[in-house]
């Protein structure tokens, strides 16, 4: 029989928690879930938009009824838990029904603060916590005319935005001397402040309430100094208090919630809690972020699979009042010893600043442009050492918002019309829309649903910025060690580490090593594992053909209409007439019905049908061609200038040069595509600075220059050194290659990954180690060994033959 | 019933493989599971037709390799939030050789 689970609270903590289990266990327990409200889970932090009149009920639902009974679950709303028998091991709820349970899992949530004044319990005096308290004041609004919100705070701010919307004359009440100080310095605070008093709203700050006034309505407030104003509506709106009164009853220890360990359990280890009702590690959370962290966490103990751990959770805010930007997240007021960074442009409005210490970044407040808050928040998180771009930190993530969204940094901004995604070709609309509806809180949700950023990832920062605003505090940031895919919980940096140092040398014994959840992976991890494997273990691991994405299997690029390119290698971009007869006496023997020169100076043949490939490759391969690799996540093309020979600027011989790095290169598996270009004097006609790794001949040499892209989002490359001679282009240029090639993730650029690593270590273990910088190259050179037989002779004389030909039915 | 058509030896098609079988008006992808069993179906992803038989196999799905779409090799459908299915044809092994149904 299985074990039955009770969940006590119908909210987001807790129905999140049961999705987890769901996915982890989904038949190991019978479940049952009582909420105290009527309604199915939703989503408590789009009440404000509900308020707004910018969203309906319906449309804030998370998970409807018909989602409780397709996973079978029994859903009792309206009827609240009153009674923990722990004895018995059963609840009790208010219409006298009894459920059992093996396990228990509270999420009770929390209370609005009700300031204790006299008048406090009068009618009109309400909290802002759950759809009926929203209920209450669309009503209101129908018939009074002024509202008083009491507290300044995120909450505060945004009920008193809505019930301004809803055409009462708003003041909103605050104890201390600036709006949110819990998340606003005094500067931003005081933009803010600006803006809501431009929309409206009027403001009594350091103010104290004594008193709620009125008979058997509230009519007014009068405050500690004597003064009164008159209210239709009291909305508090001062805090939260964990809802614990449950949780006490049944003698579990509470402190300010209830008290949990690591692992989210009670000090009565059958009942577990999540949410806001929770006190871990001394600290409580209202915000929703952290509680998903906890959910999942829970989840992985009810599941017995008790390997995760809850360890507390750096938050971060955004404030829903459409349009308005603003961010918040860590200490950002400084204290003696920090520094801080500031920009601040009154005209148009922008605030921003950041707490540094020792070159991290402690706190950032960010006020009218917040596009890049996600990314500050994630530097926060990972503690990254900021003193390689710190110079330009505050004018953004220079590779946000390119690819054709120019300067717009103002998400909340945007018209809902604007396209975000150019390549699937999604609006700002869609992809609010598909939050809202479908109820999306991490950018792999919203991937998954509306393709945006799915392809190229240029717009990945315009659709986090976008999911940040639409959900506020709810967004999910990305976890600071991510795991390669759904199949793991490991990063890629833990499986390139394992793979080295436990000497796994093939794919199952990295999938049982290091706990894998899928029999077989999928199309995302086992691409990287082939690589992984290969790039270690050059002369030990077996390729596996089934595991490479099929360009690379069928050693081709498969076009749209399921037909292949074919792109012979020509070294340095350097051919011979020959060679151009043998390609042209090719294309008209397969009928290949275009040709292209491509921008890495070769010559692309498309439209050939998979069966042709090996017989083409034959006659290509009896002329002398290679494999040009232009489908593999692999070393591509070297492109030159004329050089010294014929070019009057030339320094250098940059066509021979070329050849030779080709020459050394070629064949090379990376983990994403590389790109090399030599050009023959500064003027940089071969455009070697945006290249993976260039050169750049100068009259006394060679500049070395790495990191360089042209595509998605263009980078110039940094400068490694100056060598003086062809030998050490061509040393420190397989040094760099392999330190990429052992080190990147998988699918993982030069650009980024330079970034991500900075060029200082980069330069300590290739310029201020020669023995290092020797090794890396004798590894890269052990590697090309095996990787310099040509792909394309192999399959012409039989290699493979059955990825070619298709089956016949034979009876 | 229709009648069972012979394919090829089991070992023809890779693990975690596939081969195409040419019919009539179109072709029909035929794959091997780690667990050695196989699936049949319409090589057309029900998105924009990419060949389902080129895409990476795990477990009893395949990923489309022109747009991602992961399709169920059972049901033919398409899997997490994308919508759409493809034929499917039954399928079987037996001594070693495998037979698929077309109708």
């Amino acid at each position: 029989m299985k074990e039955r689970l009770v969940l006590v609270g119908n909210g987001m903590a807790g129905v999140r928690t049961l999705e987890e289990l769901l996915k982890l266990a989904p038949e190991e327990y019978e479940i049952t879930v009582f909420g105290a409200e009527p309604y199915p889970n939703y989503n408590r932090i789009m009440l404000s938009p509900v308020l707004a009149g910018e969203k309906t009920i319906d449309e804030i639902i998370l998970n409807d009824r018909q989602w409780y009974k397709a996973n079978g679950i029994t859903l009792y709303t309206g009827d609240p838990v009153v009674e923990i028998d722990r004895v018995n091991r059963k609840v009790i709820a208010e219409s006298g029904l009894e459920v059992s349970y093996d396990r228990l899992l509270l999420a009770t949530g929390s209370n609005p603060f009700i300031i204790p004044v006299p008048g406090s319990d009068l009618p009109g005096v309400i909290g802002f916590r759950d759809i009926a308290d929203v209920d209450a004041m669309i009503e209101a609004a129908k018939t009074g005319n002024k509202a008083v919100v009491i507290g300044g705070g995120l909450l505060g701010l945004e009920a008193a935005n809505g019930l301004q919307i809803n055409g009462m004359d708003v003041t909103v009440v605050h104890l201390m001397d600036i709006l949110m100080e819990r998340q606003l310095d005094r500067m931003a605070a005081g933009l803010l402040k600006k803006s809501l008093e431009e929309k409206g709203l009027k403001f009594l700050m350091e103010t104290q309430t004594a008193e709620v006034l009125g008979e058997d309505h509230v009519t007014g407030l009068r405050f500690a100094d004597g003064s009164e104003i008159e209210a239709d509506l009291v909305v508090m709106a001062v805090g939260i208090r964990p809802n614990m009164e449950l949780a006490q009853k049944a003698g579990l220890y509470c402190e300010r919630g209830v008290v949990v360990n690591d692992t989210m359990q009670t000090y009565d280890p059958r009942i577990y809690a999540v949410g806001e009702c929770v006190q871990h590690r001394g600290e409580t959370y209202g915000l929703v972020a952290p509680l998903f962290e906890q959910a999942k966490v829970a989840a992985n103990h009810l599941a017995r699979m008790g390997i995760a751990r809850y360890e507390g959770s750096v938050t971060s805010t955004k404030l829903k009042v459409t349009g308005i930007d603003l961010f918040s997240a860590g200490e950002f007021n400084e204290e003696e010893g920090d520094e801080t960074l500031v920009l601040q442009d009154p005209a148009r409005n922008v605030y921003k600043k950041l707490v540094v210490k020792d070159n991290r970044i402690k706190g950032a407040v960010m006020f009218g442009d917040t596009m890049d808050g996600t990314w500050y928040f994630q530097l926060l998180r990972e503690g990254t050492d900021i003193s390689g771009f710190r110079d330009t930190i505050l004018f953004g993530q220079h590779d946000l918002g390119d690819a054709g969204h120019g300067d717009e940094t103002r998400v909340a901004a945007l018209s809902d019309d604007a396209e975000i995604c150019g390549c699937n070709g999604v609006t700002k609309g869609d992809i609010v829309n598909a939050i809202q509806t479908k109820g999306l809180f991490t950018l792999d949700d919203v991937r998954a649903h509306t393709k945006a950023s799915a392809s190229c990832g240029s717009c990945t920062g315009l659709v986090e910025a976008i999911l940040s605003s639409t959900v506020g505090e709810g967004y999910e940031e990305k976890p600071s060690k991510k795991p390669v895919c759904g199949c793991t919980e490991h990063s890629h940096d833990e499986v390139i580490r394992a793979i080295a140092e436990h000497e796994l040398k093939d794919m199952r014994a990295v999938f049982n090593f290091l706990e894998w959840k899928t029999p077989d992976g999928c199309a995302t991890c086992r691409p990287a594992l082939n690589y992984y494997l290969l790039a270690r273990w050059p002369e030990e691991y077996r390729d596996d053909p089934q595991s490479r994405f099929i360009n690379e299997r069928a050693h081709g690029n498969i076009q749209k209409d399921g037909t292949y390119s074919v792109v012979p290698r020509m070294f340095g971009g350097l051919c011979t007439p020959s060679d151009l007869r043998a390609i042209a006496d090719v294309c008209e023997k397969y009928h290949v019905p275009e040709m292209k020169v491509t921008g890495g100076q070769r010559i692309d043949l498309f439209g050939v049908k998979k069966e042709d490939l090996p017989l083409m490759w034959k006659d290509l391969s009896d002329a002398g061609f290679v494999s040009g690799h232009a489908y593999g996540k692999a070393m591509r093309t070297v492109k030159t200038c004329a050089g010294k020979k014929w070019c009057r600027f030339g320094t250098q011989d940059s066509t021979g040069l070329g050849v030779k790095l080709e020459e050394l290169t070629w064949g090379s598996w990376m983990p994403h595509k590389f790109k090399l270009a030599v050009s023959g004097c500064p003027r940089n006609c071969a455009e070697a600075t945006i290249k993976d790794f260039g050169v750049v001949c100068v009259d006394s040499g060679y500049e070395l220059h790495i990191g360089g892209n042209g595509g998605i989002k263009v980078r110039v490359t940094d400068l490694l050194c100056k060598v003086e001679t062809e030998e050490d282009v061509l040393e420190y240029c397989g040094a760099f290659t392999q330190m990429y090639r052992e080190e990147a993730h998988y699918l993982e650029r030069t650009a980024p990954w330079v970034e991500r690593v900075g060029l200082a270590y980069i330069k300590e273990r290739i310029l201020d180690n020669e023995e290092e910088r020797k090794a890396l190259y004798e590894r890269f050179k052990i590697g090309q060994k095996v990787a310099q037989v040509d792909p394309w002779k192999a399959r012409a004389e039989g290699e493979a033959a059955h990825e070619f030909v298709p089956l016949k039915i034979s009876a | 019933m229709s009648d069972w058509k012979k394919i090829a030896p089991l070992e023809d098609i890779p693990r975690l493989g596939s081969r195409v079988v040419e019919i009539e008006d179109g072709s029909i992808a035929v794959f091997r599971t780690s667990d050695d069993q196989v699936f049949a179906v319409r090589d057309a992803c029900p998105h924009k037709n990419g060949p389902l038989s080129q895409g990476i196999v795990a477990g009893h799905t395949v990923t489309c390799p022109l747009h991602n779409w992961k399709i169920d090799l059972e049901s033919g459908e398409a899997l997490g939030p994308d919508e759409g299915c493809t034929n499917t044809f039954a399928a079987k092994v037996e001594d070693g050789m495998v037979y698929i149904q077309l109708s």
